[in-house]
């Protein structure tokens, strides 16, 4: 079982519905934030792209963060899907700086915080917070492994990106493009 | 009426500390609503109630879910939900941010003065109703009942309605007419002798086109046109969108017509002349149901490509294109006609096009373009008749806005200053979920008004900025601590959906409908509430369309099947009698003609900036609402401030930075009370800026909000009123940089 999330750009309009409903979901304080907007504009007036990207942790299959946590609260949990165990944090930040998609932060509690994937609501065979309130519906969660599979279809048909490949971390959070 | 009472401060809303209050007596039954199992994540225990949504008018039904301890954590979407299908926007989603706002309103206010100086005292409910009821006594013996009015924008507008009709008055409006949709209603009303409604009844799921002139879905985030957009696009279909701007849909569409603002107009009469001329009209539909083609082809004969190139800077052959694309498509094309149209005082006129260009098309009463809505036919809880007003609000302005339907909230504004004229100005307000000073264009003229009124009561959750102008203050419960009326919304499927409390109300804060309960009872119009409470009002109500209370609690969205099989009226050309003067879809109007109107749209042009000045557009994001949600917790973490887009030339002109703060002033001299923040960006025209409405607020109580970005409504001065129903026209200001503030303003 490999879980993976893919983004649909075509579909996104940045409305940030993700984000509050992740807020509200998981309970993740006012001010801090597990996924976020990113737009780019690109050319000039009037010949304008614009892509608007829903970004979280990426879920990475070759983490910084996991490799860089020196006591193992940065974990892979079920699925690949990686996860901070609160009670071994010790908010050192090692995950924070390793992290190439500036994904993670410090909760006011004192630990780290991030994305789960809402393994919360996955075990129970709900899609995470984001994927589920999405007006536009432009996220796609599920299992590569399985090749019928929403995401294993989606991506099996349509051009799609991950960001920052350079980095070597086999992220599996994916942009259709 | 006291001569201290004659200066109208602003007061800074103080010592509403609710510390001392005692919480208010539980009004609801909590133990309905459905129990979920328990949730994996450790302490929360959910229940959900339903709800529908208050933060926008597109009204998502949804469910409350609480934590075992009682405590609001989420609201999410109702599956069986039409216009949400089970998924909110982040306003919606967000809206337990407006529960959790700790600057809410919190106990009753009643101005007074201590040592020559305004402020508000803290009062028991019973102390304001007192109040209200004998100032409101005054004003009718002095004046009459009906020179009381109320603004509502929201659902509490309905019982606070049934009070001003009980007392005498039927001066109800609301700022969604005259400000927003209202030419777009009497526009379409003109055209197939009925509006557009809302939602609108445009079939986007189904359509193959969809035309949208300024319209910016996506960052406007009404919740059923976003969602089918995108089911739309997914299918193939394109779209075509004009805009000055490089909105969000813009970039998702075919083809963007970056605009020159105000010439609109120009672009549907040249469309029309390509499709009349190119023979891509949808014949065998204008020919069986529209009255007047061979005017049209003749009031269009000269309207060229070529002729509307120079006006609106859009290609000829581009023109041409996207005409064809529409006919392609047809007759499941869809020229939206958009939401907020008040732009330019033709606005009536404007919209009057774009009917006409859909009948063109065959796109009305057809899949893929307008379908025929239909709602429950709902019957309300009996009560008196009510008594019949010696004036109306037409009487206000007579023979002027003749087309116009509902009251204006403008025109109320307007006729509560006094003027040799009229033998009756307005002398009370009602003022309920509406901030009228960042609602109504022109300030300075609302504030005149409000210094000539005897009374004035506001009804809210926030202390926006009219509370600070209030006599007398009333502090609303959020809508996830009420209940309300049940939605009865027109849709491709009638439903029926439910509000109840998903907790107490916070503070000493009352539903709406208990306000006007108990204030009619102490004015002595009780009678006209003759229920106990809300809940045996809509259990009767629900009743009589064989549901219950009951129910409604456990289900929340009841969906019902239509009468009759007439989604799409026209589709195979089916006889049809439309509800004009001729029966006939008009594209010459008759009841435009008969009122001295013109029949057929013409291009006027409006006045352009002069140098150094741009035209002030503004619009949405995504996760706003105007201004009302500008203090919202989770909100304005996603977002809290504007900022003015400018074209990158226009920046190097002028020297601007990315992300610098400066005032705006407009063509009368008027500066921005406080700065924004430059955003250079090429997704604006060079003769354009373009700002997000509802920031910019001058109220401290809104800790979060108070002075964070600009206040468009503060700019727009200059407003074009819609001779045929009073709209009030606000795409007319210009703009330039100032990088000083303008002198100190008081409130």
């Amino acid at each position: 079982m490999r879980y993976a999330m893919a983004v649909d750009t075509l579909k996104c309009v940045g409305c940030s519905d993700c984000v509050v409903a992740c807020q509200t979901e998981n309970n993740v304080p006012i001010g801090h934030c597990r996924d976020w907007i990113v737009e780019k504009t690109t050319g000039t007036y009037p010949k304008l792209q614009l892509e608007i990207r829903s970004e979280r942790c990426n879920h990475c299959a070759n983490a910084p963060c996991v490799r860089t946590c020196p006591t193992e609260a940065s974990h892979y949990a079920q699925g690949g899907i990686v996860l901070v165990e609160e009670s071994e944090c010790i908010g050192c930040k090692a995950c924070i700086t390793s992290c190439p998609y500036d994904a993670r932060f410090i909760h006011p509690e004192g630990y780290v915080d991030k994305c789960t994937f809402c393994i919360h609501r996955v075990e129970k065979g709900q899609e995470p917070a984001c994927v589920a309130v999405c007006p536009t519906h432009c996220m796609t969660f599920g299992d590569l492994d399985d090749p019928n599979s929403e995401i294993s279809r989606a991506m099996a048909t349509r051009k799609w990106k991950s960001l920052i490949p350079e980095a070597g971390t086999d992220p599996k959070v994916f942009y259709l493009i | 009426m006291s001569t201290s009472m004659n200066r109208r401060d602003f007061i800074k809303i103080a010592g509403v500390g609710a510390g001392s209050l005692a919480f208010a007596t539980p009004l609801f039954d909590f133990s309905t609503g459905e129990i979920l199992a328990p949730d994996t994540v450790p302490g929360m225990y959910a229940k959900r109630t339903p709800t529908y949504c208050e933060i926008c008018f597109w009204k998502c039904a949804g469910w409350v879910h609480t934590n075992e301890e009682g405590k609001i954590w989420k609201v999410t979407g109702h599956e069986d939900d039409p216009h949400s299908n089970g998924r909110l926007c982040p306003r919606g989603t967000g809206g337990v941010g407006m529960y959790n706002d700790e600057d809410r309103l919190k106990t009753p206010l009643i101005r007074t003065e201590v040592n020559g100086v305004q402020t508000f005292r803290e009062a028991s409910w019973d102390e304001a109703f007192t109040y209200i009821a004998d100032k409101l006594k005054i004003v009718a013996e002095e004046h009459g009942p009906e020179c009381t009015a109320l603004f509502s924008h929201g659902s509490g507008g309905h019982y606070l309605g049934d009070l001003l009709n009980a007392f005498g008055s039927n001066s109800i409006t609301a700022p969604s007419y005259a400000q927003c949709r209202g030419p777009r209603e009497v526009g379409f009303f003109a055209t197939y002798g009925e509006g557009v409604g809302s939602p609108e009844r445009v079939d986007i799921r189904d359509t193959r086109c969809l035309v949208l002139i300024g319209s910016h879905f996506g960052e406007n985030m009404h919740n059923g046109p976003v969602q089918e957009i995108s089911q739309a696009t997914a299918k193939g279909a394109s779209i075509i969108t004009v805009d000055p701007r490089f909105s969000t849909v813009a970039s998702k569409s075919k083809f963007w017509l970056p605009i020159k603002p105000a010439t609109d107009m120009a672009l549907l009469l040249a469309w029309m002349h390509v499709i009349i001329n190119e023979n891509l009209y949808d014949k065998e539909y204008v020919e069986k149901y529209t009255y007047g083609f061979d005017d049209l082809k003749a009031h269009v004969a000269t309207h060229t490509p070529e002729w509307a190139y120079g006006l609106t800077t859009i290609k000829p052959e581009t023109i041409r294109e996207t005409a064809r694309e529409m006919a392609n498509a047809s007759p499941r094309v869809i020229i939206h006609p958009g939401r907020h149209v008040t732009w330019y005082g033709d606005d009536t006129q404007r919209l009057r096009a774009v009917a006409m260009l859909n009948a063109l098309l065959g796109s009305w009463g057809r899949r893929g373009g307008f379908y025929n809505p239909e709602k429950v036919s709902f019957k309300t809880y009996p009560h008196p008749h009510f008594p019949t007003p010696k004036r109306t609000w037409k009487d206000a302005h007579p023979g002027k806005f003749k087309l116009a339907s509902l009251a204006l909230a403008s025109g109320i504004c307007d006729a509560t200053i006094p003027t040799s004229e009229r033998d009756c100005s307005f002398k009370a307000w009602i003022v309920n979920g509406t901030n009228l000073i960042h609602t109504l264009p022109n300030q300075a003229n609302t504030l005149k008004a409000i210094q000539a009124l005897d009374l004035l009561v506001v009804i809210d959750t926030m202390p926006m900025e009219i509370t600070g102008y209030a006599d007398v203050i009333l502090p609303e419960c959020t809508y996830l601590e009420r209940y309300d009326d049940i939605r009865v919304s027109a849709h491709r499927e009638p439903t029926l959906a439910l509000r109840m409390p998903a907790a107490e109300p916070k503070y000493n804060t009352k539903p709406a409908w208990w306000i006007a309960k108990n204030l009619a009872e102490k004015m002595g119009l009780g009678a006209f509430f003759p229920w106990k409470d809300i809940e045996e009002k809509l259990d009767w109500e629900l009743k009589q369309v064989g549901s219950s209370l009951e129910e409604m609690q456990r289900i929340g969205v009841k969906k019902m099947k239509r009468s009759y099989d007439d989604l799409y009226p026209m589709e195979n050309l089916e006889d049809f009698e439309f509800n004009t003067n001729t029966g006939k879809i008009e594209l010459y109007s008759t009841a435009m003609a008969d009122e001295g109107y013109d029949p057929l749209p013409k291009y006027k042009a409006h006045e352009e900036p002069p140098s150094g000045y741009y035209r002030l557009i503004y619009g949405r994001a995504p996760m706003h609402t105007f201004s009302r949600t500008a203090n919202n917790p989770n909100l304005t973490d996603l977002m809290d401030e504007n900022s003015v887009w400018v074209n990158p030339k226009i920046a190097k002109e002028w020297g601007l930075k990315n992300d610098q703060y400066l005032w705006l002033e407009n063509q009368d001299g008027v500066v921005s009370k406080t700065p924004i923040k430059v955003r250079i960006t090429e997704r604006i025209r060079f003769d354009s800026v373009y700002m997000v409405h509802g920031f910019g607020h001058t109220n401290k109580k809104l800790t979060r909000a108070f002075g964070r970005g600009a206040s468009d409504a503060d700019l727009i001065t200059r407003v074009h009123i819609d001779p045929e129903m009073g709209g009030t026209g606000m795409r007319g200001n210009f703009v330039t940089f100032r990088f000083e503030a303008g002198e100190e303003v008081s409130s």
